[in-house]
């Protein structure tokens, strides 16, 4: 094939090339600001997440989630035919900003969602917002975006990290512990947790302990644990990881002594039905819980598990929900989404009926929402899954958005 | 620190050591018998582990899904073998890594699609779920020292396979020279399948103990592969001693690390430093192992080739 392609490139073709190249692109740029004279015909959607590999779970429940309420809304965006393209970003962040750039560039996307992990968003979303891109994150709440980085062309239809982290902390201070144990891999989002803990909980932090990211084996840890005998524990182990630990610490027979507490994402469906039995009665925070009773989660639970054969998780509520925020956005300007500027302000301004409930904006584009407590049980059929246990925190803020400039 | 902590975390670290040793028996005997470096020995190990969930989930029982899921996965890799590993052998190993790493990305998504993207249940049986009490004041999980047991059984059983027996003599023939083993009339072909089923069942032995206590999902093997691979260069290349003795090592300086070393930096050096240098000391500290006995020993501890 090298062989082939050497010709192509001899030196005398080169200019050749280059200037039709460049007329090509003339031609592309043409085209494609024509239609954005007219009045929009519809909304392109870019969903990029990660879709293959061990990490891919939660981004196929994202994706899963938005299309199925683009089918509850008729494919439509606030009256406007949506197209999605979706792109797998292999959980790699460079894959990730090649992707945004694509959707950004050459399919001239009007929003852009989709992404699970910080790291990924961190290297993407930029160009998103270079582009003057409405980006709606559907998980990743980095705090970079929350503080004196926060960008206008960012709503987040999830949470900032810290959030489920410091609900955790508040509860452990609501039921009295005197002292907890905390737990977390050794990278920024461990620290991340440990910092939204011991922002709301008072009692006495009796150790840290920071493992490698990807540990499997955590018997030394628990050892120490045993020894340390704590009145609670506080683990955020991502993914495989939370499997692991969970199934550990339960077989050690710890947790008739220790009460464990998880963030929602640390206990749901991409880890309930892994561990099974044992993590009945295992408390957890999150915004959202299946069994919350509004009509659009009373809508999207059964639904999604008569399309998709599975309970959805939390990650799925996001990306349903992440599709009812771009909805009710279009609707407010009246479809008029190729004024950017405005769309935007509809999309953060917009106060939402989601599954969770309802939701705002702050000035950094971050909710302001609800927490639950959620203890793992069986539903009427017999399913482990979360059930809902009270109210944690209330239009609960990020600690970020102060030092965000924008109004 | 109390005597039974250390007695606890020692016993942690034989249990650790054993685990790796399930997997690194396997990697090493292919390696080493048919100089092969197959990357998708965790791939093995993870079909090992998803069949056993299903065929427990299947039966009802884990002791009947254990065999039939060494037996299966024991097929699953002689097919591996005969259809396409087989036209690797007289490669060179830059080939082998490639193609062994598509065989990752492809049964990892093959996984996905039999088995979903969400990780699958296997979990202990209801005897071995608890701890027991070893002495006043240490209880230990059940299941664990089951791994204990098995990983020493099939450590004996393996040694006594390798070293007493005829196909054992065929494969220390074929590890230490293959040309002359084959020209003394070894059918090599017949052996490396054989070598090869092996090696899967032991990846489903490893799959099947650890699937319990680790998440069964896509992508669990590459993981511990990475520990694995460690293990056989400590010990040298095609040695099952070197294997025993490789694991051992690693299961016990990873865990004397990851239990002591935080504790210590703390008395020496300011917090904030010890806190954020202890788990960053403790989890390279395997790595450090494998350059030192690299430095004195470059074939490892107990070379298997003269």
């Amino acid at each position: 094939m090298r062989k082939a392609l050497r010709p192509l490139l001899h030196p005398l073709l080169r200019p050749v090339l280059t200037a039709t190249a460049c007329s090509l692109a003339t031609l592309a740029t043409l085209m494609a600001t024509l239609p954005a004279a007219q009045a929009a015909d519809k909304i392109k959607v870019g969903l990029v997440t990660t879709l293959s590999g061990p990490a891919g779970a939660p981004g196929i429940d994202v994706r899963d989630g938005f299309n199925l309420a683009l089918r509850h809304l008729n494919n439509k965006l606030g009256n406007l035919p949506a197209e999605v393209i979706i792109g797998d970003d292999q959980f790699n962040p460079e894959a990730g900003k090649q992707i945004a750039d694509r959707f950004a560039k050459r399919e001239r996307v009007d929003i852009m969602t989709g992404i699970i992990y910080s790291n990924i968003l961190l290297a993407a979303a930029p160009v998103a917002f270079e582009s003057k891109i409405p980006f709606i994150s559907a998980n990743a709440g980095p705090s970079q975006l929350a503080g004196k980085g926060c960008s206008p062309w960012f709503v987040s239809a999830a949470w900032q990290n810290d959030a489920n982290h410091e609900a955790a902390g508040q509860h452990a201070t609501a039921k009295g512990y005197k002292n907890a144990y905390f737990m977390a891999p050794n990278y920024p989002a461990g620290k991340d947790a440990a910092a939204g803990f011991k922002r709301f909980y008072k009692g006495k932090i009796v150790d840290e302990v920071y493992v490698k990211l990807g540990q499997l084996d955590f018997a030394a840890e628990l050892a120490q644990l045993r020894a340390a005998k704590p009145e609670a524990l506080y683990v955020f182990f991502p993914g495989g990881m939370g499997i692991n630990f969970v199934k550990q610490f339960v077989a050690s027979g710890l947790s008739k002594d220790i009460t464990l507490l998880l963030p929602g994402f640390s206990a749901d469906q991409d880890t309930i039905p892994a561990v099974g039995d044992a993590m009945l009665g295992i408390f957890n925070t999150s915004q959202w819980s299946p069994d919350m009773d509004n009509a659009e989660n009373q809508r999207f639970v059964p639904e999604f598990v008569k399309e998709f054969k599975r309970q959805p998780s939390i990650y799925a509520s996001q990306g349903y929900d992440a599709a009812l925020h771009i909805d009710n956005a279009v609707k407010a300007v009246k479809g008029k989404i190729e004024d950017r500027e405005s769309f935007m302000k509809a999309l953060k301004s917009a106060k939402l009926k989601s599954t969770r409930g309802e939701y705002r904006l702050a000035n950094n584009g971050f909710p302001i929402q609800n927490y639950y407590l959620r203890v793992i049980g069986k539903n009427a059929q017999g399913v482990l899954t979360n059930k809902s246990m009270g109210t944690i925190f209330t239009n609960h803020g990020d600690a970020y958005a102060k030092e965000c400039p924008l109004k | 620190m109390s005597w039974i902590l250390i007695l606890e975390q020692s016993l942690n670290g034989l249990q650790f050591g054993l685990m790796l040793f399930l997997l690194a028996a396997g990697l090493t005997l292919v390696f080493g018998i048919m100089d092969m470096i197959n990357l998708a020995h965790g791939s093995l190990y993870m079909v090992g582990a998803y069949l056993m969930a299903t065929l427990t989930q299947a039966s009802g029982s884990y002791w009947i899904g254990l065999p039939l899921a060494v037996l299966a996965t024991a097929a699953v890799g002689m097919l591996l073998e005969v259809s396409i590993l087989r036209r690797l052998y007289q490669r060179d190993h830059m080939t082998q890594v490639l193609a062994t790493f598509a065989l990752i990305l492809i049964s990892n998504e093959l996984v996905r699609i039999i088995w979903g993207a969400q990780p699958v249940m296997l979990n202990t049986p209801d005897a071995l779920s608890g701890p027991v009490d070893l002495l006043p004041g240490l209880s230990y999980s059940a299941y664990r020292l089951l791994i204990i047991g098995v990983g020493l059984v099939v450590a004996v059983l393996l040694y006594f396979l390798v070293t007493r027996t005829r196909t054992g003599m065929l494969v220390r023939a074929g590890a230490s020279n293959r040309e002359m083993a084959t020209a003394m009339g070894v059918d090599i072909k017949r052996l490396f399948t054989l070598v090869f089923g092996f090696g899967a069942a032991l990846c489903a032995v490893a799959g099947a103990m650890l699937g319990p206590i680790l998440a069964v999902q896509v992508g669990m093997g590459e993981n511990i592969l990475i520990l694995a691979f460690v293990v056989i260069v400590i010990g040298g290349i095609g040695s099952i001693r070197g294997a025993l003795v490789g694991s051992m090592l690693v299961g016990v300086v990873d865990t004397i690390g990851r239990a002591f070393l935080p504790h210590l930096f703390r008395e020496f050096l300011p917090p904030a430093m010890a806190s954020n240098l202890g788990p960053a000391v403790a989890s390279i500290l395997i790595y450090v192992l494998m350059a030192g006995v690299l430095f004195w020993k470059p074939q490892g501890l107990f070379p298997a080739r003269g």
